[in-house]
């Protein structure tokens, strides 16, 4: 959906927008570099690619600086790139198996095969306010940068990347969890190239969630994990990391080429129990969620929201397909909301009249 | 209260908005309307008297917005009353039960009373199973043994003629005939003196609803249940009432045995009634 | 000297005695006073943020931070173990800000926070247990509405819930709630134990010591006083039972009668057992106590 600006008071908008670099610019403070961004606001950098749907650190630390920091202004600036970017080829389906981790954890058991890895997580910080970091300058910086790396083992001998198995997969040997249903015939949905028809098939629905405004599907999970429509999820493995993009080779037959790497964030949510049908025994129900970036409560909402959209009896918003994904896409759901500051009235106009005349016919 | 009387309704009042001191006196059927010419209030129920005695069904009919439906309901305790006292035999030492608090009022109304409402979906909760709906009224009445409850809801759903596999069925997926059962049998769930009817055979197909009111006059012959039946239909009022109220714009025109009302009607409101049924 | 000397400066900034303000401890305590005189019944109460997040036991740290004193003896346990990276954190900022000793040992200790478990050996009449809720509301399996639970409660209108649990068991062949299961509290109120396994909730009842709970994102406080019956929702001819850990021994002490973690080696990817509650076992391995056999009741 797109909105056309007013057009008319062309001084007046010129003015708002030189207004607007201007107050970006008129502090005492140095101009912000794109790598500054990049490297020291990586979480925002994150959502604003996965609610772009762009993997891409540069453009979508390019969008936060014209944005001045505002997510989903950010978000819809790289969705615009996007749009204007010529769609080349489709990949090979990603193995998250193969992941080169940087976090993983399950919440399902206290110790699993190749262990629960922490990593750089702020769940355990102390959400107190820091002044200290008021004070930084260039050579606190560097001696903290120094003083970490002199603390760093030896990893040269490490030859090759360790990969870690699902948790899932072991609940799925034990027949705990559903066995792989097989993959649909014919192409994923795009939801780029052709709007949602409901009800939606499960391809489409993920790459909705997927580029979701993260406020948004969060609310929507959270109502489902308070009690509106509950699955009771327990986390059974959130993984963060790289996984390598690969298209098919041009012209070597079964081979691929890898173009590069894509950094996104998984979960697999373990639900409710299903009771069993015709003779199978009962299993535990699974979520899928996945997004660009390192965005766990963005993670786990999807998850969340993937499970509770396959209720079998949906009587809660959360559970409502239409209600989930019709209302969470942050650039359509913010454009509409700011639409409301253009001009109405001959709408309202309209509104006064009928008003009035009511008013006239009870006198 | 006199001896044989379980229900002593006095002066029933609901209104609906903010009310005047002349609401009464300028409704009524004298006046052809429910609705208060002074402060737009409705007087759905305008001081509404009567005995109910044991083992008697009560017919009330009027027309629609008579507030025959509102008077049930305000004895069943889903409305409030804006005014009056409702007494019941061997409760409360005869005092008035209208004016005790509400959790009172609900385990009373476990014990005292069933309803059957004309629309299913009042009555009955379509995300449970039959069973458990007319388990509801069993917990509500502190019976805790699965067993038992299990037992006693299968017999009331034998004795409404609902067959034995539909009792972990969903009451949406049954026929309209089969709710009402359903409903019935919840209404007898904890063996109660008194069973409120409000317009249960309408909206069913003439077939059907000759078996349910032949069910309902089984039931009371066996177990001697008081009942209020609401009705619009004379034929229903004539099948199972002994006596009758006849209502019209909140207020009771006439009352007495049935069939004298039917008969030999006094009022003019009755004899237009009487004479225009089919 | 006062209670504020006790904690140490932070970057030149020093911290109420238990880090919240004197106020928040005020209105905390007049809530658990009314809480522990209406057992069973939830009290909401402000519940301001704390450098923790929500749903990380924020409501079971006020509570803690409301009571404890300069010579109670702490204890905080996750899923029964001190070295869970969440009890660690949260035991960093107690020992931060008020200095209190620390310890492994659950007979020792004067204060127990803990998430989703109590500890093996029963407490006594001198300890106070705190338990981290994250969904007080028992009734929420049955009506998402606040405003309607609360009538629920305040009517003893329990039928819904009773029909959930009879429609379970006609789905089910019995009751198939697992964690957190209701329980009736003083033959009152029906609370939300945390989501104690049903192994604990025995410990509850009829206990010698007190146990206070706090959901810090939901606002509320509840308590069971010493000496209270605690009662799971079951049906006459249904008791309740608790997990089943027949034929299993903890992998690390040889005991049979604890709750037993199911863990998978991290290298052989191998499944064994071990005792959740790791302070009870490390004192079974030590020799301090002797290894638990199969429980009696349950």
């Amino acid at each position: 959906m797109g909105y056309v600006a007013v057009q008319g008071g062309v001084t007046a908008i010129e003015n708002s927008q030189k207004l607007n670099r201007y107050l970006r610019l008129k502090g005492a403070s140095a101009p912000l570099q794109v790598s500054q961004i990049m490297e020291q606001m990586g979480p925002l950098v994150d959502r604003v690619m996965s609610e772009g749907g762009l993997f891409s650190p540069f453009h979508a630390a390019l969008a936060v600086k014209q944005a001045s920091g505002d997510p989903t202004e950010a978000a819809f600036l790289l969705r615009a790139y996007r749009s204007t970017l010529r769609r080349l080829v489709d990949s090979i389906p990603v193995h998250t198996e193969e992941m080169r981790i940087v976090r993983r954890i399950s919440s399902a058991f206290k110790t699993i095969p190749g262990g629960q890895v922490l990593g750089s997580t702020s769940d355990y910080e102390q959400r107190i306010l820091d002044f200290s970091l008021a004070e930084e300058t260039t050579e606190t910086q560097q001696q903290a940068v120094t003083e970490f790396e002199a603390g760093l083992e030896d990893m040269h001998d490490l030859l090759e990347p360790v990969h870690f198995r699902k948790v899932v997969e072991m609940l799925r040997d034990q027949g705990l969890v559903p066995p792989v249903p097989p993959s649909p015939s014919g192409e994923p949905t795009d939801i780029t190239q052709e709007s949602a028809t409901f009800p939606l098939e499960r391809s489409g629905r993920l790459q909705m969630l997927a580029r979701a405004e993260t406020g948004g599907v969060l609310a929507l999970a959270y109502s489902s994990m308070r009690g509106y429509g509950s699955i009771h999820p327990t986390v059974g493995e959130l993984r963060v990391g790289r996984v390598s993009v690969q298209i098919p080779h041009p012209w070597r037959k079964a081979s691929a080429l890898t173009l590069g790497s894509v950094s996104i964030t998984e979960v697999e949510i373990v639900a409710s129990v299903q009771p069993a049908e015709d003779e199978a025994r009962p299993t535990f129900t699974l979520g899928y969620g996945a997004c660009f970036g390192h965005n766990e409560v963005k993670a786990i909402s999807l998850g969340v929201l993937d499970r509770a959209m396959r209720s079998p009896s949906p009587h809660a918003p959360a559970e409502d397909q239409e209600f989930v994904l019709l209302h969470t896409d942050g650039v359509e759901s913010s454009g509409f909301c700011s639409h409301f500051k253009l001009p109405h009235y001959v709408t309202f106009q309209a509104d006064l009249d009928r008003l009035r005349t009511q008013r006239a016919g009870e006198e | 209260m006199d001896d044989g009387v379980l229900l002593s309704v006095r002066d029933l009042r609901k209104r609906y908005g903010p009310g005047c001191e002349f609401c009464c006196e300028l409704t009524g059927p004298e006046h052809s309307t429910n609705i208060c010419p002074r402060c737009g209030s409705v007087t759905a129920v305008n001081s509404v008297s009567f005995d109910l005695k044991e083992g008697e069904i009560l017919g009330v009919v009027g027309e629609s917005g008579s507030g025959k439906s509102t008077l049930v309901q305000c004895i069943y305790f889903d409305q409030d009353a804006t005014h009056g006292e409702i007494r019941v035999s061997g409760h409360g030492n005869g005092d008035d039960i209208l004016g005790l608090p509400r959790s009172t009022k609900r385990k009373l109304r476990s014990r005292l009373m069933g309803m059957v409402y004309q629309n299913p979906l009042r009555g009955l909760r379509m995300d449970i199973t039959s069973g458990a709906n007319v388990a509801e009224k069993l917990l509500e009445a502190d019976v805790f043994h699965f067993a038992r409850i299990r037992e006693r809801a299968a017999a009331l759903l034998a004795r409404t003629e609902i067959p034995e596999a539909y009792i972990d069925r969903f009451p949406k997926s049954l026929s309209g005939g089969m709710q009402q059962r359903i409903q019935i049998a919840k209404a007898l769930a904890n063996n109660p003196p008194l069973i409120l009817l409000d317009e249960v055979t309408s909206g069913l197909d003439v077939s059907v609803q000759a078996r349910v009111l032949d069910l309902i006059r089984e039931l009371q012959r066996e177990l001697k249940i008081s009942m209020i039946v609401v009705s619009h239909d004379m034929g229903v009022i004539r099948l199972l009432a002994d006596r009758t109220l006849v209502m019209k714009d909140g207020c009771v025109v006439e009352q007495g045995l049935t069939d004298q009302v039917l008969e030999d009607p006094q009022h003019s409101y009755t004899q237009l009634l009487v004479h225009s049924a089919l | 000297m006062t209670l504020k000397d006790l904690v140490p400066r932070r970057n030149g900034f020093r911290y109420n005695f238990a880090f919240i303000d004197e106020g928040v401890k005020k209105e905390v305590r007049r809530s658990l006073l009314k809480a522990v005189a209406l057992p069973g019944h939830q009290v909401p109460f402000a519940s301001p943020e704390l450098p923790i997040a929500r749903g990380w036991g924020t409501g079971g740290l006020q509570v803690t931070m409301s009571v404890i004193g300069p010579k109670d003896v702490l204890k905080i346990i996750d899923q029964g173990c001190d070295g869970s990276v969440n009890a660690v954190n949260l035991r960093k900022l107690l020992v931060a800000t008020t200095n209190v000793r620390t310890t492994f040992d659950s007979r020792e200790a004067t204060v127990l926070q803990s998430r989703h478990r109590l500890p093996e050996i029963p407490l006594r009449a001198d300890q106070i247990a705190v338990l981290q809720v994250p969904l007080p509301e028992p009734l929420r399996l049955v009506e998402p509405s606040e405003v309607e639970t609360r009538r629920m409660h305040s009517e003893g209108d329990y039928a819904r819930m009773w029909v959930s649990l009879y429609e379970d068991v006609v789905q089910n062949g019995s009751i198939s709630l697992t964690s957190g299961y209701p329980v009736r509290v003083n033959d009152s109120y029906i609370m939300s134990p945390s989501p104690l396994p049903r192994w604990d909730l025995p410990l509850l009842h009829g206990s010698e010591h007190l146990t206070l709970l706090g959901a810090g994102r939901e606002k509320r406080v509840y308590a069971v006083p010493p000496h209270t019956s605690v009662q799971p929702l079951e049906f006459e001819d249904m008791p309740f039972t608790v997990e089943n850990f027949s034929g299993m021994t903890c992998a690390r002490c040889g005991s049979s009668g604890t709750f037993l973690d199911e863990i998978y080696d991290e290298k052989s990817g191998q499944a064994s057992r071990v005792c959740s509650d790791s302070g009870f076992c490390d004192l079974v391995r030590e020799g301090a106590i002797p290894r638990r056999g199969r429980r009696a009741h349950g």
